[in-house]
């Protein structure tokens, strides 16, 4: 008779929660490597370059939605150019209902 | 504390085991969720790193720009007004600005046409924006021929082709010396697109807009600070709107959500049944019950969060790209810089991750503290 059975540790299922609880810990941590991520890449040296050309060419605005003027110079739009066509002409270009008026035109 | 620490350990185990029996359920739950999430988490990220961004760049913008107003729309401003604004106390530098718009009927595709101040461009060449050089396949030596204003045709050579890392501000972008602007367009002498000015005492800017206003009564002064406040504005508004077409889809949600977690099936309720049955206490079960609502919405929560991030600042928010484009040919190739706002996201995680987790402990209070002879029957 051997004593090999006799001092086998007793079969004891496997955990359930061992897996989960390790993705979950994985997903924390990638979670605050975000916010390193964040923190080491999302300074402004990376925009030198464009700050610089704005500078250098008096620049207004963002280069965002170049399909009509009043949403490619979007500070620089006056009340009508949304209406181009006519005084009720309904505003066509779908990044016109991305954009807002300029704020100075929403002011009273 | 050990003692605590186990006893949850053993609760999550019994939780996730519990969880697993009802596997594509779950996971269905854990998809649509973590959808959601991404949604939501995209969107904010997006527009926080473009309302920074745009605050950082435009912080470099002309601080007044003077136009003129004819019926109530934009019009060309003569040189002489340079002078009077020249007796304006406080003004430190004034110059007249020359840009406009020109519509590429072979790409259909509008260009920004602006002479530089300070920068030297020989008669009948120009340097091209990024996006242009993209989307003609254009390089340093190529020409470019557009008609003018007076049917002439003019043919440039691209002198110089603009950093593609400044994409944002200058994708569509072509510079030109002020003879070419000027014989292109057919704008004379002595006229200019607009002014822009420099102020030597920045709290003195808001004085020197009413100078202008009440001096030159035709021309509107346009402020920097409003063309900040202008971009802060549009990226809340655009993260509003798109936030409420999102509305209908987390209604649909939180319903599902709600009945998920809310209405107990006949056989959680049975589980309960029998757990109380051997001896387990209200307070275990409904530990894990919260244990279960916790984990699937901070898993969610969690991995929708990071598809979001990697989504937007590692794939440049590749799925909004067609709704920011519109129709626009030219649209800047560009990665958001990371940007991450605290409060935005413990706002974000507040409200995926609590009102689940409650919606499941609820309704498990009320079957728990009630006979498990009667919850088993």
């Amino acid at each position: 008779m051997h004593g090999s059975s006799a001092n086998a540790r007793p079969h004891r299922p496997g955990r359930a929660g061992t897996v989960p609880l390790l993705l979950l810990g994985a997903g924390l941590l990638l979670f605050t490597v975000t916010l390193l991520d964040a923190a080491w890449r999302g300074n402004d040296t990376a925009l030198a370059s464009s700050r610089q050309l704005v500078a250098r060419l008096g620049l207004t605005d963002l280069a965002l939605f170049t399909e009509a003027r009043y949403t490619r110079h979007l500070s620089q739009a006056d009340r009508h150019t949304a209406f181009q066509d006519h005084p009720l002409a309904l505003d066509h270009f779908p990044s016109g209902s991305l954009v807002p008026p300029p704020a100075r035109l929403r002011q009273p | 504390m050990s003692h605590f620490l186990r006893r949850q350990r053993y609760l999550i185990d019994f939780t996730l085991a519990s969880l697993g029996r009802r596997k594509g359920k779950n996971l269905g739950l854990l998809g649509v969720y973590t959808l959601i999430v991404f949604l939501l988490a995209s969107v904010m990220l997006f527009s926080q790193s473009l309302r920074r961004e745009a605050g950082l760049l435009l912080e470099n913008a002309p601080e007044v720009v003077v136009q003129r107003m004819v019926a109530g729309r934009h019009d060309l401003i003569p040189a002489a007004y340079l002078e009077r604004i020249g007796k304006v106390r406080g003004v430190a530098a004034k110059y007249g600005r020359l840009w406009g718009y020109f519509y590429d009927p072979a790409v259909q595709a509008n260009y920004t046409l602006l002479v530089p101040r300070d920068q030297e461009i020989k008669s009948g060449e120009m340097i091209v924006g990024a996006g242009i050089a993209r989307t003609r396949g254009l390089g340093a030596g190529d020409y470019l021929t557009f008609r003018s204003a007076q049917g002439q045709s003019f043919a440039f050579r691209v002198a110089d082709v603009l950093a593609s890392d400044a994409e944002l501000v200058s994708a569509d972008l072509l510079l030109v010396n002020e003879a070419d602007y000027r014989a292109f367009f057919g704008i004379a002498e002595g006229m200019y697109t607009d002014l822009a000015l420099e102020v030597r005492n920045p709290q003195e800017v808001r004085k020197v807009a009413e100078k202008l206003s009440v001096m030159l009564p035709d021309t509107r002064p346009i402020l920097r600070e409003e063309i900040l406040r202008t971009y802060d504005a549009l990226f809340q508004w655009r993260q509003g709107i798109v936030f409420v077409l999102l509305a209908g889809s987390l209604l649909a949600f939180v319903i599902f959500a709600w009945d998920k977690a809310s209405g107990l099936s006949a056989e959680e309720k049975r589980e309960i049944g029998i757990l109380k049955a051997i001896g387990w206490e209200t307070a275990d079960v409904i530990r894990m019950k919260f244990w279960e609502g916790a984990l699937v919405s901070l898993g969610a929560f969690l991995l929708g969060y990071l598809a979001a991030y990697v989504h937007v600042f590692f794939f440049d928010a590749a799925l909004f790209a067609p709704v920011l484009k519109g129709w626009a040919v030219l649209y800047p190739q560009f990665r958001p810089q990371p940007f991450v706002d605290g409060l935005q996201v413990a706002t974000l995680f507040f409200f995926t991750v609590f009102p689940y987790t409650v919606a499941t402990v609820v309704p498990i209070w009320r079957a728990a503290t009630t006979d498990p002879d009667a919850v088993m029957r």
